[in-house]
């Protein structure tokens, strides 16, 4: 009992790990349909600046939390540049959008690795979060996953908020439903895509910063994650929240159960298994967005 | 998705370009095929200098680690220059980067033999890089050093590897523990060819010597999500864990263990791919506590040591740390200008036929060269990783191993290879 409960706990923080991934990419390519090869490196921006300012604030707790904000912005920059200068050339060519964005991640990492060398750096997680708590029974909550779980749920009731209530998010919904409609009904939609690009690759920042606390902080860290996200997004369905929500989740925990009681090569090759014959069934996703054009 | 509609002449226009370009590759495969005439190439000592092959991986993943190397190949190139050379002449190093790709060491090799006509080669860090260019040393006769504890079960008439195989490493570290009282253990690792044979052989030793394996995970080479296996250690009952991980796993594998609440008092790690340059990548906080097994730390005594030190440092940089593969590196050219003047030549025959009991004052200690399997004879150092990032010695084996890369002196071992 104790394990099943353990690694469903497990289960969810991998979840958490994934949903805080693939949470930019819901909008960057699940409501744009950009394939953005350099979203991993995104993550990266984050977890450096992360790194930066602890060199410059020296109490680890305020550092991360001033990271967060921080890390939005840049990574959020960097997207709406490259949205800017590449990606707005690009809509109707998503094969060139992936080579092009490939080649920019490859740029970024030996950018990465020019400024910050080759070595991972390391980051100070405040004592607080290397620290677990114990629920009794013998079952351990590790605090630093705590806090990814609660920073996930954090960003998605924001970008729920955001999309739901504000103008901007009006408008996004109303580009991703229907563009020629909403160019002709008077939204920019150039300057809407270079916004829902900011706050895509934003949230990639922020993910950054949180896996500063589980894993490396190098120059391809990035390309460890990007793969996941992006399954998460597509098994989740096209411009949904809630499917790339229930889909992390539920990959983290199939993952967590079957590597518990096989090997983890053997648990992702049934994951992707199980992911190729739930796409066969349902080729568009747990949800889609049901839009009013015609294509 | 209309963007993904190909036009029919854009693709024709892909897939000739891709015949011409198999075709192109396909005669460049030719040049690089072996015939007997290739053995015809010499390395050439005719002028005041001879030139010696450094190859690593300047560029890619595993430049992180073989930019040290090469650094300490250089550095022993620069001493021995300054003391007049070899057989009277200087070395000019020529240095390739292998760019962390199989393929692109064997094509670097084949350039340092044929083009530089180098005397000899030092580098290759991964196994796989080494069973790349094993080949081509031995298709043109020309010798490779190779610096890096791997796993054994290999022996090349052109290479002499100058780094533990499994029985200077593992099977001391096996016994360290053993005498610990830590009998039952975990074994963590990247799943590729280095952990899985060291796993292989740990298995047999736990066999034949009453301990007990009571689980075995690996990861794929570059994983990040460990904590479903940390669980599974912990829940384990183990006594410790022995870690075969490799690069940035680590990290996470590590971070993973602390925040779970293991420390190295309820449950040590031990790991054999964990060194100075490492243990500052992976983060010292997390790593406290932990023993390494090894055969040379920076902190090693001995007035070889401190002068390598010292000198790497006035090199490369106040504070730089110095490893085992570097170590072995720096002696490895040390150990070929010995062979070299006992045989009173560069010829590679002659060179071979003299390695025989060739020794050096290494940084590790004394280490002598084995002319039959031509590997080295080394001191077997288990470490602890201090508050500082170096790790400080607990145990060595008092004198250097007779290195055995088929493990045929230990019985228990007699069903491996």
């Amino acid at each position: 009992m104790t394990v099943i409960l353990n690694q469903s706990f497990t289960g969810i923080s991998i979840g958490a790990v994934l949903l805080l991934i693939a949470l930019g990419l819901t909008l960057t390519f699940g409501q744009m349909g950009v394939i953005n090869m350099a979203h991993g490196e995104f993550i990266m921006a984050g977890a450096y600046t992360t790194y930066v300012l602890q060199k410059s604030i020296s109490s680890a707790g305020i550092s991360l939390l001033v990271a967060l904000p921080v890390a939005f912005v840049v990574a959020g920059l960097m997207g709406a540049l490259l949205e800017w200068l590449l990606i707005r050339r690009l809509y109707t060519r998503p094969l060139d959008t992936l080579l092009v964005t490939w080649g920019v991640s490859l740029m970024l990492q030996q950018l990465a690795r020019d400024v910050f060398g080759a070595p991972n750096v390391q980051t100070h997680a405040p004592d607080l979060l290397t620290d677990n708590v114990s629920v009794g029974g013998g079952i351990t909550l590790a605090n630093s996953r705590l806090f990814i779980l609660g920073l996930a749920l954090l960003c998605v009731l924001a970008l729920t908020l955001i999309l739901r209530t504000t103008p901007l998010g009006r408008r996004i919904r109303a580009v991703v439903q229907n563009r020629d409609l909403a160019e002709v009904s008077g939204i920019a939609t150039g300057q809407v895509d270079r916004m829902t690009f900011f706050i895509g690759s934003g949230l990639a920042g922020v993910a950054g910063v949180a896996l500063t606390l589980v894993g490396p902080i190098g120059p391809t860290m990035g390309t460890n994650y990007i793969v996941d996200a992006f399954l998460v997004v597509v098994v989740g369905g096209i411009g949904q929240l809630k499917g790339s929500v229930i889909t992390a989740f539920a990959l983290g925990v199939l993952q967590s159960v079957l590597e518990y009681s096989t090997t983890v090569s053997v648990a992702k090759v049934i994951v992707l298994v199980a992911i190729v014959a739930f796409l066969q069934w349902r080729p568009q996703g747990l949800y889609t967005l049901r839009t009013r054009s015609l294509a | 998705m209309s963007g993904l509609s190909f036009s029919r002449r854009g693709l024709l226009a892909g897939v000739s370009a891709a015949g011409a370009s198999a075709a192109l590759s396909a005669c460049g495969a030719k040049t690089g095929s072996g015939t007997s005439s290739d053995a015809g190439v010499k390395a050439d000592t005719s002028g005041s200098t001879v030139k010696v092959g450094l190859l690593n991986s300047l560029s890619g993943t595993m430049a992180i680690s073989e930019v040290t190397v090469h650094n300490a190949l250089l550095l022993a190139v620069k001493e021995i220059n300054a003391a007049g050379g070899v057989l009277g002449k200087k070395l000019n190093p020529v240095s390739q980067d292998g760019a962390s790709d199989w393929p692109t060491f064997a094509e670097k090799a084949e350039a340092l033999i044929k083009d530089d006509k180098v005397v000899a080669t030092f580098g290759c860090w991964t196994s796989s890089s080494r069973k790349a260019v094993k080949p081509v040393f031995e298709r043109y006769k020309s010798l490779l050093f190779y610096p890096v504890q791997y796993e054994g079960l290999e022996e090349s008439p052109y290479i002499f590897y100058t780094g533990a195989t499994t029985n200077q490493q593992i099977v001391p570290a096996l016994d360290y523990l053993k005498k610990q009282g830590l009998t039952k253990l975990y074994l963590v690792g990247s799943d590729y060819v280095f952990p899985r044979t060291a796993n292989k052989i740990i298995k047999a030793y736990a066999e034949a010597k009453g301990m007990k394996v009571v689980g075995e995970d690996y990861a794929p080479l570059g994983s990040t999500e460990f904590s479903t296996i940390v669980n599974k250690v912990k829940d384990s009952g183990a006594d410790a864990v022995f870690n075969t991980l490799n690069g940035d796993s680590n990290v996470a594998f590590f971070k993973e263990y602390k925040s779970s609440g293991m420390t190295a008092k309820s449950m040590p790690v031990l790991s054999v791919s964990i060194a100075e340059e490492e243990v500052k990548s992976i983060g010292t906080q997390y790593l406290e506590g932990q023993l390494t097994a090894w055969n040379y730390y920076q902190t090693t005594p001995g007035a070889a040591n401190t002068k390598f030190v010292a000198a790497y440092q006035a090199a490369y940089g106040k504070g730089k740390p110095t490893s085992d593969p570097m170590e072995a590196a720096y002696v490895s050219v040390y150990l070929w200008k010995e062979m070299v003047e006992k045989a009173g030549s560069f010829d590679v025959a002659k060179v071979k036929a003299a390695s025989d009991g060739i020794t050096f004052a290494a940084p590790e200690g004394e280490v002598t060269v084995d002319g039959a399997s031509q590997h080295v004879y080394k001191t077997a150092r288990i470490g602890k990783v201090g508050a500082d990032g170096l790790i400080t010695e607990v145990w060595n084996s008092g004198k250097p191993i007779k290195p055995d890369p088929f493990l045929k002196g230990y019985d228990w071992a007699s069903g491996l290879s």
